[in-house]
């Protein structure tokens, strides 16, 4: 039998089939999996983009109308959702254990609710299982998950274990075999981690890498490093920069510019500041993250908003870092 | 036009508000400095306003955890030392500040403790497998069990002050209705359904069609486990449901004051509008909000971003000046100069953006304070309290 080799080349983050983008609050999650989707899409693939928090504002970053349960075709190859645990609950019921009547009966989301809350992953279940019925489907290419934060996404893939384990047999035991199936596959699904280069986002995805192997049997993708700040001075350049503070200095500037250029200087001054101390926690995650692990870098965009013209610069930044 | 008169008593800075209040509950969305911000002003109450002032803290960075000697220490209260306020220039601080990180199974357990009947009840419902589920991941019981927990220090009564900074939401709302909720659910009438015992299900016609659709979907050996773990949880109920209803009361008690922080990026921003909405119609005490990592104003000077562009565009005539005074290779000086003019515009493109959040966020409470952008981390009591100076008065 031909020995296998010791560790295959990474796969390519669009090549899989499912990918569950994840992050601390506040690090631009839900635009860069916005990127994922739009570069997916564009690169020829019929890509579904889901958020499954409610904040709702996945839309805003293709700029069109909220998104629902029904998947909505926003571009060519480009679907987008938004995960509704109850109707998902009564797509399952219908499609999985042919339990169309049950979708009929009045107090459905209040018995739903009240499952829910006694039993916990079931709202889980209920999200992971719509997506991996997904790709078990092959209705796309690519299926991009806006995930629940790092605080809650291990809940969310070990649902499948956490059910196993609570329910013995019946129909839901049944149901949690195929989805470990897809979960499991890294040729299928991964995560990508985004963070930014503070120490919050840091220290939780470093936490995050060793609580999807303990805890899950989904792969670590990709970590998606997001809003990396230019680096200003090259080499011997910072030296040039402080002399411009010098009073001789400075004041020809100020009569060759017709005004004071302090603000300009003070503002050069925080944003090297700034970018070196990010550079240290971006150190800290380099060294903390399995070097299999492929790191994306995505700059710092200086935009006036965040509409689709930004999700599209973070698509072209996200393809170069691919290879694409 | 009626004009609003400002009450004697309406609070003007954060300090005038935290010297009126016993409890500050700092929320906004994930990533803002709510953790920060909240011991920072924890931290200025007991310097400046003296009496024993606690932080209520959910998850720390490790430094900060460090700086405030709770690594280790689960729900304990622990007091920061006053060698520590020696270390950041504040010698005699007037009061004590005191810390305590949130332990979500401990409180849980303790709670369980609190609320059942006897011994053996108590540790059957905790050995039981679905609570120890629940207890880690029930829906809202990280929310539920920050205000239990602050309940239950309040009435303590050990603390002038609790600053308390809520754990990270999935929807921002989840921690001031988690009460209400908890009460909601136990009184609920498909719990008393669940809970009946097997054999009378059979003959209830009314439900039947409940107990058959659950059967087939959960299996009923996981309904008979539910079951059982809400026989024992009912013994509870009524610890249970009183309890919630006091927190929830103390959540709207006007010794209670919330504290919205953001930055001022589209995101949080929109949600912290969201979030001073609800609060204010559910008739919160929302008395303050912090704009935080505001970038420093000089960006949005035009005439400044007018010679920022004026920099780059004559950089090759301008280094060539300059060069001749500093002796610098010219190529390199006009390098820096189109880097530092092309940078004062790029950050000058996001402070306008901000300029535009903070427009928006116009239905502001009483008191509003900006904080400076920090360019470097906050991880000492010296570090909490230079950034506590920024938004006290």
């Amino acid at each position: 039998m031909p020995s296998q080799p010791q560790s295959p080349p990474p796969l390519n983050l669009l090549d899989r089939k499912l990918v569950f983008v994840t992050g601390k609050g506040g690090v631009g999650k839900t635009a860069v999996t916005a990127a994922l989707g739009l570069l997916a899409a564009e690169r020829g693939k019929r890509t579904l983009v889901c958020e499954v928090d409610s904040k709702g504002n996945l839309a805003d970053f293709f700029e069109t109308g909220p998104t629902g349960f029904e998947e909505r075709e926003l571009q060519p190859n480009l679907w987008a959702m938004s995960m509704d645990t109850e109707a998902s609950l009564k797509q399952y019921l219908q499609l999985q254990l042919k339990l169309g009547l049950v979708a009929r009966i009045g107090p459905l989301a209040r018995m739903f609710d009240f499952v829910a809350t006694a039993a916990p992953g079931v709202k889980e279940i209920v999200t992971v299982g719509k997506l991996c019925w997904e790709v078990r489907e092959r209705h796309y290419d690519l299926v991009v998950v806006d995930a629940a934060p790092t605080g809650h996404i291990v809940g969310q893939l070990a649902a499948p274990q956490a059910i196993n384990g609570l329910i013995q047999v019946g129909p839901v035991r049944q149901q949690t075999g195929w989805m470990l199936d897809i979960l499991g596959n890294p040729r299928t699904t991964g995560v990508a981690i985004v963070t930014t280069p503070e120490e919050m986002p840091v220290n939780e995805t470093i936490e995050l890498q060793g609580r999807l192997q303990a805890e899950t049997n989904v792969d670590l993708a990709a970590v998606i490093v997001n809003r990396v700040l230019p680096e200003l001075f090259g080499r011997g350049e910072e030296e040039v920069f402080e002399r411009l503070w010098d009073r001789e200095v400075s004041s020809l500037l100020e009569t060759e510019v017709g005004g004071s250029v302090e603000p300009l200087l003070d503002g050069a001054r925080m944003a090297v500041t700034l970018r070196r101390t990010r550079a240290e926690h971006l150190e800290r995650l380099r060294d903390g993250i399995d070097p299999a692990t492929p790191m994306l870098y995505l700059p710092y965009l200086f935009a006036r908003s965040h509409g689709l013209r930004s999700t599209r610069q973070l698509a072209e930044a996200l393809s170069a870092e691919l290879g694409f | 036009m009626a004009q609003r008169t400002k009450s004697e008593s309406e609070p003007t800075s954060l300090e005038s508000l935290l010297a009126a209040k016993e409890i500050a509950v700092f929320c906004g969305s994930g990533g803002v400095g709510k953790t920060t911000t909240a011991a920072a002003a924890a931290a200025m109450a007991a310097v400046k306003l003296g009496g024993k002032v606690l932080v209520l803290t959910v998850d720390p960075a490790k430094r900060l955890a460090n700086a405030l000697g709770l690594q280790g220490f689960g729900n304990e209260e622990k007091r920061v030392p006053v060698s520590a306020f020696k270390a950041a220039g504040q010698p005699h601080p007037r009061g004590e500040l005191w810390a305590a990180m949130l332990d979500t199974k401990q409180s849980w357990d303790n709670l369980v403790r609190r609320h059942a009947p006897d011994a053996v009840t108590a540790a059957r419902i905790l050995e039981n497998p679905l609570y120890q589920n629940i207890s880690g991941r029930f829906v809202q019981s990280h929310e539920y069990i920050a205000m239990e927990r602050l309940y239950e220090l309040h009435s303590e009564g050990n603390f002038d002050l609790i600053v308390v900074d809520t754990p990270p939401t999935r929807n921002a709302l989840d921690f001031i209705e988690a009460p209400e909720r908890m009460a909601e659910f136990f009184s609920s009438r498909l719990l008393r359904l669940l809970i009946v015992p097997y054999r009378s299900r059979v003959v209830n016609l009314a439900s039947r069609p409940f107990y058959q659709v659950a059967d087939r979907i959960l299996g009923s050996q996981f309904l008979q486990d539910i079951a059982e773990f809400f026989i024992l949880f009912q013994t509870m109920y009524a610890g249970f449901v009183e309890r919630s209803q006091a927190v929830a009361r103390l959540l709207r008690d006007k010794r209670t004051t919330f504290v919205v922080v953001t930055t001022l990026e589209a995101a949080p921003a929109h949600e912290a509008e969201f979030f001073i909405d609800v609060l204010t119609s559910k008739k919160f005490h929302l008395d303050a909000l912090v704009l935080n990592k505001v970038l420093p104003a000089y960006f949005n000077d035009e005439a400044a971003s007018s010679r920022a562009v004026m920099l780059a565009d004559r950089a090759p005539e301008l280094a060539a000046k300059v060069a001749g005074v500093t002796g610098d290779d010219p190529a390199q000086v006009e390098r820096v100069l189109i880097e530092v003019g092309e940078s004062f515009c790029n950050f000058g493109v996001v402070a306008q953006r901000e300029a535009s959040e903070r427009a928006q966020l116009s239905e502001a409470p009483a008191v509003v304070a900006s904080v400076p952008y920090f360019e470097t981390d906050i991880y000492d009591l010296e570090g909490l309290l230079r950034l506590g100076e920024k938004f006290w008065t």
